[in-house]
């Protein structure tokens, strides 16, 4: 019997991945344990060995094309057994150089990601701009066939449904829609679904040439998609407010203007320069611990109650983002949070944070203040409950006492799943939070 | 053609053959033309085959003349045969057109069957030959069948029945002169017994010595005649179609003859001699025999036999001139005559 | 004008529709091996012999061939035979005459003759009669140009459907499924024909469409009632007729549901089912399929004696319930 060789789950949040080099051609011989062919996932590179020893053949698995986990991209064929007949046999080889050199192939240890990963989901699909004489070695049904084609839909790049990864016509029309493939428990009614435009009607806008196409790496796929997946399945609530921040500003001064000198590889340093982001996190983490009820995370099981609050911050990298977490935030001093974000801002623009740097957390916040941004609201990140979104810090005139006066206001705003975090819980937390930024002492103690 | 004894016959005394004392002398020619059409009829599809112009293959007559016409002899345009694989002789016995004939073994449209059927299932159905058959034995349940219909249609007609020598032990002989008798069907059995079926002769394969006792099993009258000699034959059809539109039943006419040609166009002839079929063709040639009666009685001088011979020869001439110059069906016409096509 | 329904059993219907044709044709006639006083093996006939007499109900030997022979004689001399085989296992006896000369006369003749003969097939399992008495050999005959071959499920059909047969020019073979004698159901009074290459939808549906000919149809009937609580909703074709067989009906039924389910009695291989499936892979309902095609017939085996055996031997309701949920719910 020839051994399957399958596209294999190599990270946990994996639904796809893309063969990034085969290493072997078809009718190589192969011992148990020899180099196949690399992965690329979300986020990193993974090298897949031969499960057993014998021939390969039919390598239907094609370099640099979305394959759904568990999908078989080749066969192994004991000696002498029937030879492969695959149609692309002899195919693969020829397409190597396509595949090869386009998307960076990050390793493991320098993986990029820009969030937690969520619970398992359902394969997504993914739609690219149609290749010419791709799909020919998927396993599709004909009729998932016409629509795809017909739609200009590349079917290697649709996750299957069906059995041994079969393209079903509900996973072509999810991947139109840009939804997730279900198996068709029994069809629903085929109700006219909102479809996003098709990746031909968008280029139709656009003249030809007057933009260039960009293919999406991993990050940006793993951003769309989990963004996608929490807008749509997340019921955000929003609640807003302002925070006078000029004692914390004072503080801050005051605090910076002690920091002792040290001495670095660069010379003489103050130990710690303290950001008004590091207040804003300190002060979250407390605020969580001031209101445990919603220091959660939402499962349809139960609600997971944390016990410290792991505070992801979001950084802006090249193509991107992710959230690094800084971890029982609230037990950390206000230096020691300080160091540590510098830290891992620094490797995570230079994607070398380790997976366990930026996955799980309890909160989230996210600051757009250095823009100016006054007031925004930002989107969950499963499975927290609840992002912070700061704007900038700015005077504004505020009435006090019966009398206008300037004050240096910070707007907040903290979106809740509501699900976990209900709506007076939400404001709860922020109010607990405007004592904290507007009482800065208290995170001294 | 079926006429009483004519003057002319008469003259002759009462002594004559039967074939005499009952036709005339218009009857006898035509029957001298038609053994000497099958004749030349069959050399003709012989000389058209070995030339390429014939397709497939098929089974000659030659040496059968006198079963054929003698047979057919009291049959009118509304009675009917069944016929075999070796049927050319019968097709052209019960009236056929030689020249549709050969346009039907050339495969075009103005054969016969269109160019679809070829020797084995030639037939002219509006002279009431139901057709040639490529089944041993097959025909043999559809006469029985005519024959019930002319019996519930009271139309008087009669079915001949024509078999060779191997279909007396295919089952559906037994089963339908079985029927044909306990009905009482107007049908007449005639088994050509030429003495081989294929190779394998009546000696070898058939338990009784005679087929024409079979019909003791079937409780019809059993004749054995020599199916060379025309007025033999003649007489003997002439009894059993009497009985059988007199409502009387089957009868099974056992015609011994001998076919010159082999079994089919890839008969080598090993099973048998060729002073066998010297012999026969030298001393038992059913036309040689008829000609010299007619000659011995009188009734007609080698001249007038002569004037027949070429006069059928013209005719096969002019039939194998039709069937060239005839065109040949379409291809998009595959699929007619399937199934009846609506009105 | 309305003709009015009663309730008769398909062996009743089909003997209405013998009896309006003989009485409105001289040339109709019945043969058939004790079709007369004791009325046909499975009481079609019944007491018709008395009605239209031994010349026109006609007992024949045990002679299958022969019987079958002499049925096309008089098919092509001007008369319109029915003939009754005992069971449809008896077609082997008589496959001679019904293929090499029934099938093919017209054609070998040049379109000379027409062989209007209507045979008929009492055929099928589940009476314990075992492997000679039980088979499904439709699909034999069906496999044969210049023949028809229809597969009535119903009463109301198995008389349109006679009726038409006698009426035809051609050999019609009927096969009857003989659980189905005594099944009743509504059929007009007087005379009416359905068409012989007409396939029949009996229940509409979206998702899956089971293409079944004979008994099936109520089989497959039977599980799409049960699919209705589980939202599978199921489309059941009777096909009626094997040869020539309604392309149309059934390739717009597929086109329409994705996905073919087909439900015969004969054997699976080589069956009317690798026909439809076939038909349909060849056709443009080709590219909106959206599962495999599935097959349910009968077992590679002959009818066993033994009840247990015998219905494990053909598709039943929990058989077809469970293809037609798994390929809708795409586990197939």
């Amino acid at each position: 019997m020839p051994v399957e060789v399958i596209l294999p789950k190599v990270d946990m949040d994996m639904a796809t991945g893309r063969i990034s080099r085969w290493h072997v051609e078809e009718g190589a011989a192969v011992e148990k344990g020899d180099l196949l062919f690399e992965i690329e996932t979300d986020k990193a590179a993974m090298e897949i060995d031969a499960p057993a020893g014998g021939i390969v053949g039919d390598i239907s698995g094609k370099e640099g094309v979305d394959i759904p986990v568990g999908q078989a991209v080749a066969w192994i064929y004991a000696e002498g057994e029937a030879t492969p007949s695959s149609p692309l046999a002899g195919e693969v080889p020829a397409k190597r150089a396509e595949g090869g050199g386009g998307d960076r192939v990050p390793t493991s240890e320098e993986g990029a990601r820009p969030s937690p990963p969520p619970p398992v989901q359902p394969p997504t699909a993914a739609v690219h701009p149609p290749r010419k004489g791709e799909g020919k070695g998927v396993r599709a049904s004909p009729l998932a066939r016409r629509i795809a084609k017909e739609a200009g839909i590349d079917l290697a790049a649709v996750s299957g449904s069906g059995p041994r990864g079969r393209v079903v016509k509900a996973d072509v029309e999810a991947a139109i829609s840009g939804g997730a493939a279900k198996a068709p428990a029994a069809r629903a009614p085929e109700a006219p679904a909102p479809k996003p435009m098709s990746d031909e009607q968008v280029l139709r806008l656009f003249e030809e040439g007057s933009y260039e196409l960009v293919p999406h790496d991993g990050m940006r796929k793993t951003i769309a998609r989990r963004l996608v997946e929490a807008k749509s399945t997340i019921p955000h609530f929003y609640l807003t407010l302002d925070c006078e921040i000029d004692a914390l500003l004072a503080l801050r001064k005051q605090l910076n203007a002690a920091a002792p000198m040290v001495k670095t590889e660069d010379g003489e340093k103050p130990a710690y320069k303290l950001s008004v982001n590091d207040f804003i996190i300190k002060a979250m983490a407390l605020a969580l611990m001031a209101v445990p009820d919603a220091n959660a995370s939402w499962t349809e099981s139960a609600m997971v109650k944390h016990k410290h609050a792991d505070v992801g911050v979001a950084v802006a990298i090249p193509g991107g983002l992710i959230t690094p977490i800084v971890r029982r935030a609230e037990a950390k001093t206000l230096s020691a949070i300080s160091n540590e974000m510098k830290d891992l801002a620094t490797r995570a623009r230079n994607r070398k944070l380790k997976p366990e740097e930026y996955q799980g957390g309890t909160t989230a916040v996210s600051n757009l203040g250095m823009y100016g941004i006054k007031d925004f609201a930002a989107v969950i990140n499963p499975p927290h409950a609840t992002i912070l979104a700061v704007g900038a810090g700015e005077e504004r005139a505020v009435v006090k006492d019966g009398e206008i006066k300037p004050a240096t206001i910070m707007s907040v705003t903290l979106s809740t799943d509501h699900r976990a975090v209900d709506g007076a819980l939400g404001a709860e937390l922020l109010s607990a939070f405007k004592r904290l930024v507007e009482n800065p002492f208290g995170m001294l103690v | 053609m079926a006429t009483r004894a004519s003057a002319g016959a008469a003259e002759a005394g009462a002594n004559l053959p039967f074939l005499y004392r009952h036709h005339d002398k218009d009857a006898l020619k035509e029957a001298l033309y038609k053994m000497h059409l099958i004749r030349l009829f069959e050399e003709g599809a012989e000389e058209s085959y070995m030339r390429g112009l014939i397709h497939g293959t098929m089974h000659l007559s030659i040496g059968q003349e006198a079963s054929a016409v003698g047979i057919c002899l009291p049959l009118t345009d509304d009675d009917q045969i069944t016929s075999t694989h070796r049927g050319h002789g019968h097709s052209i016995a019960k009236g056929a057109d030689v020249a549709r004939m050969f346009a039907e073994f050339f495969g075009k449209t103005t054969g016969y069957c269109r160019g679809r059927g070829g020797s084995m299932h030639i037939a002219d159905v509006s002279k009431g030959n139901l057709g040639a058959n490529g089944i041993v034995g097959g025909g043999i349940p559809i006469a029985v069948g005519a024959a019930l219909s002319a019996k519930q249609l009271k139309n008087c007609k009669v079915v001949v029945c024509f078999f060779g020598d191997g279909a007396n032990n295919e089952g559906a002989f037994h089963e339908a002169l079985n029927m044909a008798a306990i009905w009482k069907l107007p049908v007449v059995f005639v088994c050509e017994n030429n003495q081989y079926g294929m190779s394998t002769s009546a000696e070898r394969s058939t338990a009784v010595k005679d087929i024409a006792e079979r019909a003791a099993a079937y409780s019809m009258p059993g004749v054995i005649v020599n199916g060379n000699v025309l007025s033999d034959v003649a007489e003997a059809s002439h009894q059993a179609v009497q009985r059988a539109r007199a409502g009387e039943g089957p009868t099974l006419i056992e015609s011994k003859t001998y076919r010159y040609r082999g079994h089919s166009k890839s008969d080598r002839n090993r099973y048998r001699t060729k002073d066998e079929i010297e012999d026969w063709m030298t001393n038992r040639d059913p036309i040689a025999l008829y000609e010299a009666e007619l000659k011995a009685l009188g009734i007609f001088g080698q001249d007038e036999i002569d004037v027949v011979r070429a006069a059928a020869a013209k005719e096969i001439a002019a039939g194998i001139e039709f069937a060239k110059e005839s065109p040949s069906p379409e291809t998009t016409d595959l699929e007619q005559y399937v199934y009846t096509e609506p009105a | 004008m309305v003709a009015r329904l009663r309730e008769l059993s398909y062996a009743q219907a089909i003997q209405e529709a013998m009896a309006l044709a003989m009485e409105a044709d001289e040339r109709v006639f019945l043969m058939g091996e004790d079709i007369g006083v004791y009325g046909g093996a499975f009481q079609v006939t019944g007491d018709l012999v008395n009605r239209f007499g031994e010349e026109r109900v006609m007992d024949t030997p045990i002679s299958e061939l022969g019987g079958a022979g002499v049925a096309v004689g008089a098919a092509v001399t001007g008369m319109r035979p029915i003939f009754e085989f005992q069971f449809s296992d008896f077609a082997t006896l008589a496959m001679e005459q019904i293929v090499n000369q029934a099938a093919k006369m017209r054609f070998m003749l040049g379109g000379a003759v027409s062989v209007p003969v209507v045979m008929r097939f009492p055929a099928g399992s589940g009476t314990g009669a075992a492997a000679q008495h039980s088979q499904s050999l439709e699909a034999w005959l069906g496999h044969v140009p210049g023949l028809k071959v229809i597969q009535p499920a119903t009463p109301h059909d198995a008389k349109g459907m006679l009726l038409a047969a006698i009426e035809d020019p051609d050999p019609v073979m009927i096969f009857e499924h003989k659980l189905l004698y005594k099944m009743k159901g509504s059929v007009p009074e007087g005379h009416y024909t359905v068409p012989i290459g007409k396939a029949e939808i009996r229940r509409e549906g979206r998702y899956l469409t089971v293409v079944a000919t004979s008994i099936m149809v109520h089989k497959a009937l039977e599980a799409a009632k049960a699919l209705e609580g589980e939202g599978i909703d199921v489309e059941v074709v009777d096909l009626r007729t094997v040869r020539p067989m309604d392309r149309e009906t059934v390739i717009d039924s597929v086109k329409k549901t994705s996905r073919l389910l087909t439900v015969y009695e004969g054997v699976k291989t080589l069956g009317i089912g690798a026909e439809v499936s076939a038909m349909i892979a060849e056709s443009d309902a080709f590219d909106f399929l959206d599962a495999p095609i599935v097959r349910l017939g009968g077992a590679e085996t002959p009818i066993p004696y033994n009840p247990e055996l015998e219905r494990a031997t053909v598709p039943q309701v929990p058989d077809i319930v469970a293809a037609a949920r798994d390929l809708v719910r795409g586990a197939r």
